[in-house]
């Protein structure tokens, strides 16, 4: 969005003369003992408050994770909503230590924006979703369609260089958020309705007549979603880089939170004693004690685990692992050795 | 001429009075005489019936196959397609049932809904002096119905609270204290009012200290504080405004308030704190939402907007430069910028501002910006009221010898407030709703901002207008009672005789 950037120019022109205070996040973290998380003012399975007012989803486990490692309670967090206008300007003001809240990667917002994506938690992609008797099987078939929207998103670009690049027409219907993409689409004003496919997985988990609709094997565009530090602030973004690196490693060596305790009891492998802060100093060179990554792992299991708790298969969303699986499992998952 | 030859039949007793023919009474000359009077207004007439009919027709099924115990939409939709039939639709009001305190409290912890609870009825124990000024009888019937809505309302909230809530309470016999005091203190304000006393505006003055401390809880020491720095200008200005004359009184007074506020108030009230600690459990901002978030934006922004606004009004009529043009200034930047751009400043940009480690309140910071959004629309409403008196009232003033204060107290306020009272509760009841553009700005406001976490929830996703209802339903009670309250106070202040 155009305010966002505009307030995000702001932001940076003003970060720069900030910037030797910006080295601070981790001691201010620990002096206010509690992790203030900027996230989702509320996304289906990635975040969002419960009847009770506990926040809960794939997001903020995660957030969890780093209160876990940083203050080793993984209760002290204060989840700050964000909407996608304020999100970058609420990090960059220092409104909020980090934000877990499913924002795309891009290059502007690395650079322009003055941010820092430390990974990717979640790869997502754009997809379409169509009432089944439209007898269509992909989206290059989609000519002429109306298309429901969001304003204002990266989605948008991609819809219009997709249906460019295949040389087809559509009608955009423009909507300002998903209930009333859902709503628009159900009653019939566009034929199909394009967001990030974990969405659209779950709007169609809720749809009444789940079976008569269908999303496209078309993913239009790249949207790997991860958490993103302030620039300028290299060890506070390699402890969020790493609390996240911790709970993949952790997967991949089989570590739950279950039985995170008989592992380090029993394990022979060298890098998850490393991991679990039984040999060597690795957390103490984040500025963390040693056992900050093994309460990572307790706070909400490894990166499976979550996944599996908030969106997997099994839940009402249904995620496929798809791109989020492991590399040993061909996915994309991979983080890079413990040592 | 001769005689008639036979004698005509002579009626010896009237006709009883024979019904109009049927075309011309009841409903019938009703329904013709404003329903069918011509061809046109027959088709229009024809027109509106099949409107109506195809709006019930489609709705009305939706309204009546309602369902309010469920656990989630799918639920309702199954319960839905049992009772009524494969493919009917219904509303699912169970999102509201399971939900509601969500729109009505937010996060508020549910132990503590007591205070929010009592803050808002004693509310309008502070606004009925204000309100019914000089009505007797009118303020004892509201005191009584603040009595009765305490006694219900307290003892709902309380009896909300599962015992197994676990975590920082208020010692239980707090609300108990705080509600007898509440009665104590409406009891001595009809005692008084029955008395014919009308010195009830002091808790109109101590109300926004309390509710400031019901709502957010804390030490008690800082409302008190917050207070002391009034007193102390009051005292300021009244032993100085004899000799150096009201506006200078009050400036030394306000400088003297500020002086404490910055510098004395917070150690001395750390030292009392430290020394009688007592308070509430103090409830963080994030957790304020839904209604009770509304509430508190709109009834703080419209109560200190409209003084503020009178003040700029008058700042503007001016004759002294620079008050004039940083009056018409403010004025004219804050009405030229949108309310949201306000609220992202507030919200964002404030914060570049400050030093480093600052937490200034994010709803304190919002309140302030809708306040002066507001006060600058009134300050140009009540110069319509000023710009619509006539010239000779001025000058009947100044006749009188009255000094300028004393003139716009007696004479042009309140004629000029008489005039704008549709336009100001029009500007009120506009606020009231703006507050829902908080939203924004991540706080949780009832329309858009609780709606969305409720529907983030797998269980309610999907849901659309049921949320939409039920809040439009409680703004549109408030900004209709608003209404009402305005069209009273015209007919009362009324003195013409047109």
């Amino acid at each position: 969005m155009k305010t966002t950037y505009l307030l995000g120019a702001i932001a940076a022109a003003t970060m720069v003369a900030g910037a030797a205070s910006a080295q601070a996040t981790l001691e201010a973290v620990k002096a206010r003992g509690e992790l203030i998380c900027g996230s989702n003012t509320g996304l289906t399975g990635f975040g969002a408050p419960d009847a009770n007012g506990n926040w809960a989803g794939f997001d903020v486990d995660l957030c969890r994770a780093v209160a876990a490692a940083v203050l080793g309670d993984a209760t002290k967090v204060k989840f700050v909503p964000t909407t996608g206008e304020t999100r970058f300007t609420a990090l960059q003001s220092g409104e909020v230590d980090v934000l877990i809240r499913n924002s795309t990667w891009t290059a502007s917002r690395d650079s322009e924006l003055a941010l820092d994506f430390v990974a990717v938690n979640y790869y997502d992609g754009q997809g379409f979703m169509v009432k089944k008797d439209l007898g269509v099987s992909s989206a290059k078939e989609l000519d002429g369609a109306t298309v429901c929207i969001q304003t204002g998103t990266t989605t948008e670009l991609n819809l219009a260089d997709f249906f460019k690049q295949n040389n087809i027409t559509y009608q955009p219907v423009t909507i300002a958020d998903d209930a009333e993409g859902q709503r628009q689409y159900l009653a019939g004003a566009c034929d199909a309705y394009t967001t990030d496919a974990s969405g659209l997985a779950a709007s169609r988990a809720t749809l009444p007549d789940a079976e008569n609709h269908i999303i496209l094997p078309e993913i239009i565009s790249k949207e790997p979603l991860g958490p993103v530090v302030r620039h300028g602030d290299n060890n506070w973004g390699d402890i969020v880089r790493w609390t996240y690196y911790s709970l993949l490693i952790a997967e991949e060596k089989g570590i739950t939170k279950a039985n995170v305790e008989e592992v380090a009891a029993s394990t022979n492998d060298e890098e998850v004693k490393r991991l679990l802060g039984l040999s060597g100093e690795m957390a103490v060179k984040f500025g963390l004690d040693n056992d900050a990554f093994k309460r990572a792992i307790l706070a909400g299991g490894n990166y499976g685990e979550i996944f599996a708790a908030n969106i997997g298969e099994g839940t009402s969303i249904n995620l496929a692992r798809g791109l989020n699986a492991l590399w040993t499992q061909g996915g994309l998952q991979y983080a890079p050795p413990f040592r | 001429m001769s005689e008639p030859s036979q004698t005509n039949f002579v009626r010896t007793q009237m006709l009883p009075p024979s019904p109009p023919p049927l075309r011309e009474a009841g409903v019938v000359r009703w329904l013709r005489e404003n329903l069918f009077s011509g061809w046109f207004n027959t088709i229009l007439t024809l027109f509106g019936l099949v409107v109506i009919w195809l709006l019930v027709s489609s709705a009305l099924p939706w309204w009546l196959n309602g369902v309010w115990t469920a656990g989630s939409l799918g639920e309702c939709r199954e319960i839905i397609a049992k009772t009524a039939g494969e493919g009917a639709s219904g509303a699912c009001w169970a999102v509201v049932r399971e939900r509601w305190h969500q729109f009505i409290f937010g996060f508020y912890p549910v132990d503590l809904w007591w205070r929010p609870v009592l803050a808002f009825c004693l509310l309008f124990a502070a606004m009925g002096p204000v309100l019914f000024a000089g009505q007797k009888r009118k303020l004892l019937i509201l005191l009584g119905a603040v009595v009765a809505m305490i006694l219900i309302l307290v003892t709902l909230a309380a009896s909300a609270v599962p015992n197994e809530v676990p975590g920082q309470t208020d010692a239980p016999f707090v609300w108990k204290l705080a509600l007898a005091l509440s009665l104590l203190t409406i009891g001595a304000m009809m005692a008084l009012t029955a008395a014919g006393s009308g010195k009830l505006l002091w808790f109109t003055g101590l109300y926004p200290a309390l509710c400031f401390w019901l709502l957010w809880g804390g030490p008690i020491w800082v409302p008190l504080g917050a207070l002391f720095g009034f007193v102390l200008l009051a005292v300021v200005y009244s032993s100085l405004l004899k000799r150096a004359g009201p506006g200078m009184a009050a400036g030394l007074g306000l400088i003297v308030a500020l002086v404490w506020w910055l510098f004395i108030d917070a150690p001395v009230t750390v030292a009392l704190n430290d020394a009688i600690p007592f308070g509430l459990t103090s409830v963080q901002s994030d957790e304020f939402g839904g209604f009770l978030l509304a509430i508190t934006i709109g009834v703080t922004a419209i109560t200190f907007s409209l003084p503020v606004g009178i003040l700029l009004a008058l700042g503007r009529q001016s004759d002294m430069l620079i008050v004039k043009t940083l009056c018409v200034g403010f004025i004219e930047f804050i009405r030229g910028v949108p309310l949201i751009t306000l609220l992202f400043t507030a919200s964002l940009l404030l914060q570049y501002f400050l030093p480093p480690g600052t937490n200034f309140d994010i709803i304190l910071r919002v309140i302030i910006l809708v306040t002066l959004f507001a006060a600058a629309y009134l300050a140009e409403v009540i110069r319509g009221g000023l710009a619509a008196l006539p010239r000779g009232q001025y000058e009947a003033a100044d006749a009188l010898g009255l000094d300028y204060w004393q003139a716009q107290r007696f004479i042009i306020l309140p004629q000029a407030l008489k005039v704008s009272i549709p336009a100001i509760v029009s500007t009120f009841i506009g606020l009231f709703k703006d507050t829902t553009l908080v939203a924004f700005v991540g706080l949780m406001d009832p329309l858009k901002g609780v709606t969305q976490i409720v529907r983030a929830d797998i269980d309610w996703k999907g849901i659309y207008w049921e949320p939409y209802i039920f809040v439009g339903a409680i703004f549109f009670v408030i900004c209709f009672g608003m209404s009402r309250y305005s069209m009273y106070l015209e007919r009362k202040l009324k003195t013409d005789h047109r």
